[in-house]
């Protein structure tokens, strides 16, 4: 039995191989593309600096990889060296700064996600004479601690400014759409547009399963047929999203938060109104350039205050520019 | 039981309906269903209806492969990755190759069937429980789909494969949908209903059915009588991973895109209904109906609550009142119907 079982497996794969050789060259695959990382960047290190940038990522969100992107890119340009790492878990994630403290890195940048979580282990770091730079997360409580600097866009802020719009725009009963059960930010957000449209109602729904998020989305709009505007907090949702109101033949206008290059498209296209984009490249990039020009010349970049990176609306008006970059996983 | 002795007690029709593993789900389904008739207006309507077997089929599918695993006495937690991984495998192969389709479908199952082999192969050679086996193969699916997927395309999402030839002969297999009136219907829910009755068939029905349940029930004596063990175990592990290529060629071919990190928490999804659809957690007692209808409870009740208009923020806390509910009423019957087979 065994020797038959792989005999057929040995053709699975021989027949596959020909499979593969017969079926080359099928359209709307990758483009052939031409390295276009731009030249005179610096060698990892040249500049002599090590620097730890520590995240709260989840793995597998589209998000944090344009983060890491821009990240990346500040330490090629600059020459730094960069370490990269991350865990959602708050507890995890003030050892992994220990553990950047205990290695001696020239600088470490924290998203600050659980400002009390990670207190400890940041003042380890001010001790040690290391500088630190908040991004993304913790714009209320960077200062008090020790951290230099921070980028990032200030969530409710983003809300409110997202509910402004649609308030304007003569919307009454937005449903705004959580896809991460218990997210401090995810709330915040929601809450700004609340405070800007009182009739907001939340949804939770499972982002890891873009069926479910489908089908949720769906008995909601048909359960309620007043919801005007839906607001996703993530553009993979806002793509499910377009299919739950087809399938609902819902009237709802859709906005979203973040872009991904069809939530691009779909706004070009004027099925998504607008996206409010907080720039994670930005974050990313600014994070370590900041803690850069701080070893390197003593700058302080804000002057003791943070720099926003968001609310920006990408929108019919300037989708034209934005559109490009989306594709080269930058904004 | 094709032949019974004649001094076996014979069991009253009422008795023998109640001793079947699904019947305990049943009353539960209609006791929900009733529920949310009465509690949300949405709910009462077809189209409700069938976004709810929608719902309930992407879970369902998987998991009729999951119950007919655990008949035979095994876990398997990988299979909420592996829709993923199927799904990338097909995406990401076809469109870096610029290969049809079909090709990178064809590899994406034989590549799946392949880590079912492994799954079922180290369970049996090694002796180790398949809970832990099938737990380093969900980290492993876990972190490759998200490695392999920033290596191939830069991002942690897939490629948009709609322009990629052999796109809409796919999707009409996997992923398309049809109305009837207002209703609309998802190809799943068809082959969902196709899956349950062939599993139901291959449980009561053929030789292979008899194998499941004695590998499930008492391995031991099953081997010395004479059922290849090995070979019904490692087909079983196969047999979830083939569904999860199945609902993995859904998402692939319903959403154009995958994200790398998805499909997580779902493995539990699918023992949640086997469990709630009686099938037994120490395996050699369940069948595929009652799975259907334990996924069809889950679609019910993560629905319902929408549809009822409930704070979503007590969400989880009610599906898990609803499902420790059903599985009461399930044990409940159960107890019922032993308690009068002795008399």
């Amino acid at each position: 039995m065994t020797l038959r079982r792989t005999r057929g497996a040995r053709l699975i794969a021989l027949s596959a191989v020909v499979a593969l050789g017969l079926a080359a060259c099928s359209g709307g695959g990758k483009e052939a593309t031409t390295d276009d990382s731009g030249g005179g960047a610096n060698a990892a290190g040249s500049s002599g600096y090590t620097i730890a940038m520590i995240t709260h990522e989840t793995p597998g969100d589209t998000f944090w990889d344009k983060i890491k992107a821009g990240a990346q890119q500040a330490a090629k340009d600059e020459g730094v060296t960069l370490k990269y790492s991350n865990d959602p878990d708050a507890s995890k994630q003030a050892v992994l700064i220990q553990n950047a403290v205990d290695s001696k890195v020239s600088g470490i940048a924290t998203t600050l996600v659980t400002p009390d979580a990670l207190a400890g282990s940041v003042k380890a770091a001010t001790d040690a004479k290391i500088p630190v730079v908040g991004f993304n997360s913790g714009i209320d409580q960077y200062q008090q601690l020790g951290a230099l600097m921070y980028f990032g866009s200030d969530e409710t802020v983003a809300g409110t400014a997202a509910g402004k719009r649609i308030a304007d725009a003569g919307g009454k009963h937005p449903l705004c759409v959580i896809q991460a059960a218990g997210s401090v930010a995810l709330e915040a957000r929601c809450a700004g547009v609340k405070s800007a449209v009182p009739g907001t109602e939340n949804l939770q729904v499972n982002g890891a399963d873009d069926g479910a998020v489908v089908s949720t989305l769906q008995a909601k709009l048909s359960q309620d047929k007043s919801i005007d505007y839906i607001v996703t907090l993530g553009a993979p949702i806002a793509i499910d999203a377009l299919k739950a109101m087809e399938a609902a033949s819902s009237k709802a206008k859709l906005i979203t938060f973040d872009l991904n290059t069809e939530a691009a498209q779909d706004i070009q296209d004027g099925k998504i109104e607008f996206s409010i984009d907080q720039q994670p490249y930005v974050q990313g990039y600014m994070a370590v350039s900041s803690l850069y020009l701080y070893l390197k010349n003593g700058n302080d970049v804000g002057g003791g205050k943070a720099v926003l990176t968001g609310p920006s609306f990408v929108d019919k008006d300037n989708i034209a520019t934005i559109l490009p970059f989306t594709k080269k996983n930058t904004r | 039981m094709p032949t019974e002795s004649s001094n076996r007690v014979t069991l009253s029709l009422s008795n023998r309906i109640l001793a079947r593993p699904e019947v305990g789900a049943l009353v539960a389904a209609v006791i929900i269903f009733i529920f949310f008739l009465s509690a949300a207006p949405a709910f009462r309507s077809a189209e409700s209806f069938f976004t709810v077997l929608y719902q309930s089929s992407t879970i369902g599918i998987v998991a009729v492969g999951v119950g007919l695993l655990m008949i035979g006495g095994e876990f398997d937690l990988s299979a909420g990755v592996i829709t993923i991984t199927a799904g990338l495998v097909n995406s990401m192969l076809c469109w870096n190759y610029g290969m049809n389709l079909w090709v990178g479908a064809l590899v994406s199952l034989a590549f799946c069937l392949f880590i079912g082999f492994v799954n079922g192969y180290l369970v049996m050679k090694t002796g180790i429980p398949s809970f832990l086996i099938t737990l380093g193969t969900f980290f492993v699916l876990q972190g490759a789909n998200l490695g392999v997927t920033k290596l191939v395309t830069g991002s942690v999402s897939s490629p948009d494969i709609s322009q990629i030839d052999g796109f809409d002969s796919l999707s009409a297999i996997f992923a398309s949908s049809f109305k009837i009136g207002p209703v609309t219907v998802w190809i799943t829910v068809i082959w969902w209903f196709l899956f349950v009755a062939l599993a139901a068939w291959v449980l009561q029905r053929t030789r292979t059915g008899n194998w499941i349940f004695a590998v499930g029930g008492n391995p031991d004596s099953a081997r010395a009588v004479g059922v290849p063990l090995i070979r019904t175990k490692i087909g079983l592990f196969m047999t979830v991973s083939f569904f999860g290529w199945f609902v993995g060629m859904h998402l692939l071919y319903r959403f154009n895109t995958l994200q790398a990190g998805n499909g997580v928490g779902n493995e539990f999804l699918y023992i949640i209904a086997a469990v709630v659809g009686g099938t037994l957690l120490t395996g050699g007692y369940g069948n595929a109906i009652g799975v259907a209808i334990g996924a069809f409870i889950f679609g019910m009740t993560s629905l319902g609550i929408v549809y009822a208009g409930w704070d979503p923020n007590w969400f989880k806390a009610f599906l898990g009142v609803m499902l420790l509910l059903a599985v009461l009423v399930n044990l409940y019957v159960k107890r019922m119907s032993t308690a009068r087979k002795v008399g």
